[in-house]
């Protein structure tokens, strides 16, 4: 059971790689089986992708936007998480590396990651409109799925109420 | 301002001075819901753009106002043909939420379901492949052939479609240990007319593993004559052969899913690279293509399915007996604090969940990450430079379903 819970060694290699590189901007690393968990500061979240790009995770499989407002209310936060993986290495094809990044609240304001993750295109396009999150240099930064006359605040922050659910 | 002026632009068709725009859909020949905005010079297509939301339900927001459990029903609305694979990561992400395994039985049973249903949406690609191209006739056939497995999921999970019945911790209700005496009659007929043999009394009995055994038989059979009707058939090979072709770091790039990762020579399934539940213990081929066009990812879903069969019959003859789920939950339960990252290979392709708990009875969030959602890019990407006339190639070969991508 335990060489099946440890990530390999090349894994584990490449996480003190990225330790190594971004230093004190790397909060936290969790790895649970094949889920790994990389938070890292907001400013670092661009190195940081360009870093497991280089490692191998070639797509992202989706991004979430976490409004944690009311799970922790000092933090005035909303977490980014990017699920990366890799089809084109046979190792790494197990693994999810979720990149995560926590934003202010009031202005989530981060860089785009569609230059170095081509897949992150529709994801961060939808984390915008649902979270209010901006992406700096996406190519085509606008609503998806919302009605055009959407005018109310992001639907998936904590504070928005469905009508008839109040 | 002037984003509203667009919006009201694209409803209709207009020049731009340098090409035509104009809305392909929201109803359009072959499935609904869902509009691409395509410029066009001449009948080359110069952009476009999927415009999605026809559908949107709000999901991930629902998820938050009801509990773990009421949560399974309209999370498998989205994919009605495929119930079985749009749930499936949200089971398995709430028992590593709640550090729980179900027992062999439901496993097997899960697995079970989750073919079943994946040949059920499979035919169903098919039959639209086929109305999109002018080939009406894979339509009738598919959905009278899906009509026997869909009689089994009705059998195994007390509904057609939309059945509810994988739960946390296992399974709703077991399996039956037997199927309508007149449905075998009924099912004889048609056996005997697709396999050429007619089997015994003993052999085909109202017993529901010899049942679900000969029904795989049946489709395997069946499967042969779609070769002769569909991937055989020159329209179709003309119209699919080269359209839309992708090279496997084009896909990787991309990050598809589904058949179009597999057509373009890339061996990647969920259940074999992480495998889960029953899959680490029954053998099966993940089929691979590498020509990665339009004809090769229908051929692909068509190897899925004899894949597919193969699972069944493993799972059938090994499905060990005991419990089927741990124990009844209450409606209300509450999963530790945490946070969990689920994936299983649905029809359509690799699905995913990411679940946040905050302890409570209610998920504090819940993100769906739909295959059709990630194969959206691959819509743009290969269409543009294209003909018009290519289009419901482009769009349908990707195994895309409007509602998911909306959820």
């Amino acid at each position: 059971m335990s060489e099946d819970t440890a990530p390999s060694p090349r894994v584990a290699a490449a996480l003190g790689r990225l330790k190594q590189f971004l230093g004190e901007k790397l909060s936290a690393v969790t790895v649970d089986k094949k889920i790994i968990k990389v938070s890292v500061a907001p400013e670092a979240l661009a190195e940081a992708a360009a870093l497991l790009k280089e490692m191998g995770l070639d797509h992202v499989k989706g991004v979430t936007g976490v409004d944690l407002v009311a799970l922790k209310p000092s933090e005035k936060a909303i977490e980014i998480i990017y699920h990366a993986g890799s089809y084109l290495d046979d190792e790494l094809a197990p693994y999810v590396v979720n990149l995560a990044a926590k934003l202010p609240r009031e202005n989530p304001v981060t860089e785009s990651l569609v230059k170095i993750w081509p897949s992150a295109e529709y994801h961060e396009r939808e984390t915008y409109e649902m979270l209010g999150v901006v992406f700096k240099g996406h190519p085509n930064l606008k609503r998806l799925l919302l009605p055009e006359w959407w005018s109310d605040i992001p639907p998936l922050r904590k504070d928005y109420r469905p009508p008839g659910r109040e | 301002m002037q984003e509203e002026d667009r919006g009201a632009q694209e409803l209709y068709v207009y020049d731009t001075g340098e090409g035509l725009v104009f809305s392909y859909g929201p109803q359009h020949p072959g499935t609904g819901h869902f509009r691409l905005i395509v410029r066009v010079l001449g009948d080359t297509v110069i952009d476009i753009e999927p415009d999605a939301g026809f559908v949107h339900r709000g999901e991930e927001k629902m998820c938050e106002s009801k509990t773990w459990i009421t949560n399974i029903p309209h999370l498998e609305r989205p994919v009605i043909l495929d119930s079985a694979g749009i749930l499936y990561p949200y089971c398995l992400a709430v028992e590593k939420l709640m550090g729980v395994e179900p027992p062999p039985r439901a496993k097997y049973l899960r697995a079970l379901m989750a073919e079943l249903n994946r040949i059920g949406s499979h035919f169903y690609y098919f039959a639209l492949y086929g109305v999109f191209l002018g080939i009406p006739t894979p339509f009738l056939w598919s959905f009278g052939d899906r009509e026997f497995i869909v009689d089994l999921v009705q059998f195994i999970g007390g509904q057609r479609i939309t059945h509810s019945y994988f739960v946390p911790g296992g399974v709703r209700n077991d399996a039956p240990a037997k199927v309508p005496a007149k449905l075998v009659q009924h099912f004889r007929t048609w056996y005997s007319e697709a396999t050429g043999r007619r089997p015994s009394e003993s052999e085909l009995t109202d017993n529901f593993h010899k049942y679900v055994l000969h029904v795989a038989d049946f489709i395997d059979s069946r499967l042969d004559y779609y070769w002769d009707l569909m991937l055989d058939n020159s329209i179709f090979i003309t119209r699919t052969r080269g359209v839309g072709m992708l090279t496997p770091e084009e896909v990787a790039s991309l990050g598809a899913v589904g058949v179009t990762l597999r057509a373009s020579g890339l061996k990647r399934d969920v259940r074999v690279d992480e495998p889960y539940d029953a899959y680490g213990e029954v053998k099966f081929e993940i089929p691979v293509m590498v020509e990665g066009d339009g004809y090769a990812r229908a051929v692909i879903a068509f190897r899925e399915m004899k894949e597919s069969l193969k699972i069944i019959r493993q799972l059938v003859e090994g499905m060990p007996d005991g419990p089927f789920k741990l124990k009844q939950h209450p409606i209300n339960i509450r999963v530790p604090a945490g946070e969990a990252f689920a994936r299983a290979e649905a029809a359509h392709g690799e699905m995913a969940y990411y679940i946040r708990s905050d302890g409570s009875d209610k998920p504090y969030r819940v993100r769906i990450l739909a295959p059709s959602f990630r194969n959206l890019i691959v819509i743009p990407y290969t269409t543009r430079g294209k003909r018009i006339a290519d289009i419901p190639v482009l769009y349908w070969s990707n195994n895309y379903w409007p509602v998911e991508w909306d959820r």
